[in-house]
């Protein structure tokens, strides 16, 4: 009776915010039906036939789960799955309320696997709940240190998680970030590992924001012989005390950049995968590479996992194309030094003028601590930007961050977000690309903003 | 703007400035290189050349070559396995340099081991070096972290900045705090100081970072190591009209902050 009420109102709530344009609809549900019923997530997810899986990491959690979700339609399985940022409890019994009928059961059970991004600091919860049968890491960067606490701290979390999975569980891990490869150690059941061997696309030693420099183990610095983005690369510990960089199962042999996509060769144990996808930056490869070594964990065949790739279209935020008064606008998440890095690399790589608009929020979700903008390399935009427009409640300290990077005769400050826009509009010439890098809660506005102009439905009816 | 000349004896000098900079690759959690990017440009602008040597573990600080020091903020692991060094490899060198008058700036993790001590959460202690007359005591791992916005009253001005630490620090009698809290918690959210001035030893908590917002504070390190080294010295005023926007915005949003949410 209790899950009926709990589903119920779930279904309800959803529906109601949804009509009263409150929002996407996706924590309020989640959060009464866990009021009503603590357990809903344990009991619910008992009934998904496929079990559940648990995409988590700092960078990439979304496009992630949103790529594997495609490959397992592709293989038939029918995915439940929390909305893009969603990804705490709440999120997820809001996504198994709205999928179940009123029983709390799921038609095509069967088929039905859960398919859940997760907040970093959620995965011991989350785990405990779902029981997954496999929890696939990203990487792991700084990022909101006021609100995560330390990098270390994160680590920590995830290794009392990964303990505790069971042995039947499978961890899929990143094997060129160290700070994933580690929870090896610590898991019970299988780890399959994934990584980059296409060195053409190492970079030049590691960058400012790079964070895994010490070894777990003896405590001696890592060498690096290839890094590719942040502390992603191949790596052993410079004392040779034996932790290095293990050989990944699925490899990423080949990546080509272009200027809208990435193609990529993916070799694996059952054989290989090409895929040409509308995502950029190497982190986007990255992200390409963790979906299929999840899929092949949960033994997809490449044919499906090549067919699930190729329908891929964007996450709402991440790389997302809209066409604004002639203009192709694309609007890149960007919240850790690590990742905006990556986002100016991507946005400068082929030497032509861009013009870019920065929005800096320090919302909650965005972190509130905006220091972390000192550690990013924003002297990548210099002679390459047409114009800087920089906004959100942070604009000045943007701003004052482009002066130390000798951008500053290019930026125009504007705290307004909507006047920000127009006016980063008007300075792109028609049929130029203008691209839009905003934190979290910048993204939610300026997503709004531009689909209302580009009348584009609103970000639920897509995401 | 304008260069900028010194006079040493009877001869005008080109002018530099030495910075020795601790740990740039273990203690940098918090932005804190845009400290270090503040001081060199502020200095460029004036014509002053600025020097940085890096030194890390294992390097021995010579407290005559230099005429600033840095040492920034750090998370719990790194800053254990900077706190032996610090005081074995570099702690005599530091209190030689305090000593001397040279510009030493500690910022959140790295001013905490400039005290006498840090106990940690679980009751571990690491040993500081000694430059400033305080201690910090983590209460325990459920207390409350000391994180957001921060003002601080400084030379009948502000300082801005953001802190993110877990333990309280005390100043023992006599040390002066650098300046008194508008909002935040500062040194222990109790008795409304915020830092450390020990001769020209500054120690803080704020990060943000706190320099290039704060740039009458990073002129003021700048005239003072100058001074020391060069007799009468005039500094030339800079544009700083991002700086003052970008500062005038973080009191405003730390106020809002402190209406809100303290």
């Amino acid at each position: 009776m209790r899950r009926i009420a709990a589903i119920a109102a779930a279904k309800v709530t959803a529906a109601l915010s949804q009509r009263l344009k409150m929002g996407g609809g996706t924590a309020l549900p989640g959060l009464i039906a866990e009021r009503i019923d603590p357990n809903i997530v344990p009991e619910m997810a008992r009934r998904l036939g496929q079990g559940s899986v648990i995409v988590t990491g700092t960078n990439g959690k979304t496009t992630t789960a949103r790529l594997l979700r495609g490959i397992v339609r592709a293989a038939g399985l029918r995915p439940v799955a929390n909305r893009a940022g969603s990804n705490l409890m709440r999120g997820i019994a809001a996504a198994l309320a709205q999928a179940a009928g009123l029983d709390g059961g799921f038609a095509g059970a069967k088929r039905r696997l859960g398919l859940f991004e997760v907040d970093e600091a959620t995965v011991p919860e989350a785990a405990r709940a779902l029981r997954p049968r496999l929890v696939l890491f990203t990487n792991l960067f700084r990022d909101q240190l006021d609100r995560y606490g330390e990098v270390e701290y994160v680590a920590a979390v995830w290794r009392d998680a990964v303990r505790t999975l069971g042995d039947s569980a499978t961890v899929v891990l990143n094997a060129d970030d160290p700070s994933i490869a580690a929870l090896a150690r610590v898991a019970t059941g299988q780890a399959l590992f994934y990584g980059v061997e296409d060195t053409s696309r190492a970079s030049e030693g590691l960058e400012h924001a790079a964070d895994a420099r010490w070894c777990s183990s003896c405590g001696s610095e890592f060498v690096y012989s290839e890094v590719f983005y942040g502390h992603l690369g191949h790596w052993h510990c410079g004392a040779n005390c034996g932790v290095a960089r293990r050989s990944p199962l699925v490899v990423a042999t080949r990546i080509e950049m272009e200027p809208e996509g990435t193609r990529l060769m993916i070799t694996m144990p059952g054989g290989d995968v090409s895929a040409r996808l509308p995502l950029t930056g190497l982190y986007n490869a990255y992200n390409v590479l963790a979906a299929v070594a999840a899929a092949v964990a949960l033994g997809i065949e490449p044919e499906a996992i090549e067919r699930g790739l190729g329908a891929f279209t964007a996450a709402f935020g991440r790389q997302e194309r809209l066409t604004v008064g002639g203009r192709r606008v694309q609007v890149i998440l960007a919240k850790n030094p690590a990742g905006l890095n990556e986002v100016l690399r991507t946005i400068t790589a082929d030497g032509e003028e861009k013009d870019v608009a920065l929005f800096l929020n320090d919302g909650i979700a965005d972190g509130r601590d905006v220091s972390w903008i000192w550690d990013v390399d924003f002297d990548l935009l210099a002679g390459k930007v047409r114009s800087l427009t920089v906004s959100g409640n942070r604009a000045w300290d943007m701003a004052l961050r482009l002066k130390y990077a000798g951008l500053d005769s290019l930026v125009e400050v504007e705290e307004d977000t909507a006047t920000a826009l127009r006016r980063a509009l008007r300075a792109t010439p028609e049929d130029g690309n203008l691209y839009v890098v905003p934190t979290y809660t910048a993204m939610l506005q300026v997503r709004e903003l531009l689909a209302r102009w580009a009348r584009q439905p609103a970000f639920w009816e897509t995401a | 703007m304008g260069a900028t000349a010194g006079v040493l004896g009877d001869g005008i000098v080109e002018l530099k400035l030495r910075l020795a900079h601790l740990y740039p690759k273990l203690m940098n959690i918090y932005g804190d290189r845009g400290n270090i990017l503040c001081l060199e440009r502020r200095c460029r602008e004036r014509g002053i050349k600025f020097e940085v040597t890096e030194l890390g573990l294992g390097e021995k600080l010579k407290s005559k070559e230099h005429d600033l020091v840095f040492i920034g903020g750090a998370q719990d692991r790194e800053q254990r396995r900077v706190a032996e060094d610090l005081v074995e490899e570099k702690g005599e060198a530091l209190k030689e340099a305090a000593a001397k008058g040279v510009v030493i700036l500690a910022v959140c993790g790295g001013y905490q081991l400039m005290g006498r001590y840090y106990r940690g959460a679980e009751g571990e202690e690491l040993p500081g070096v000694g430059v400033f007359g305080l201690r910090t005591e983590h209460p325990g791992p459920d207390a409350k972290r000391f994180i957001g916005n921060v003002v601080v009253e400084w030379q009948g001005g502000t300082l801005v900045g953001f802190e993110n630490h877990g333990g309280r620090t005390h100043l023992d009698d006599g040390v002066k705090p650098l300046g008194r809290v508008v909002t935040g918690y500062g040194n222990n959210g109790d008795d409304g100081g915020e830092g450390a001035v020990c001769g020209n030893a500054y120690g803080t908590y704020l990060h943000g970072s706190l320099l290039p917002k704060n740039p009458r504070f990073a002129d003021h390190l700048i005239e003072t190591a100058l001074r020391r080294r060069y007799k009468d010295m005039e500094m030339a005023p800079l544009d700083d009209r991002v700086e003052e926007r970008a500062h005038a915005a973080a009191v405003r949003l730390a106020n809002r902050r402190g209406i809100i949410s303290a």
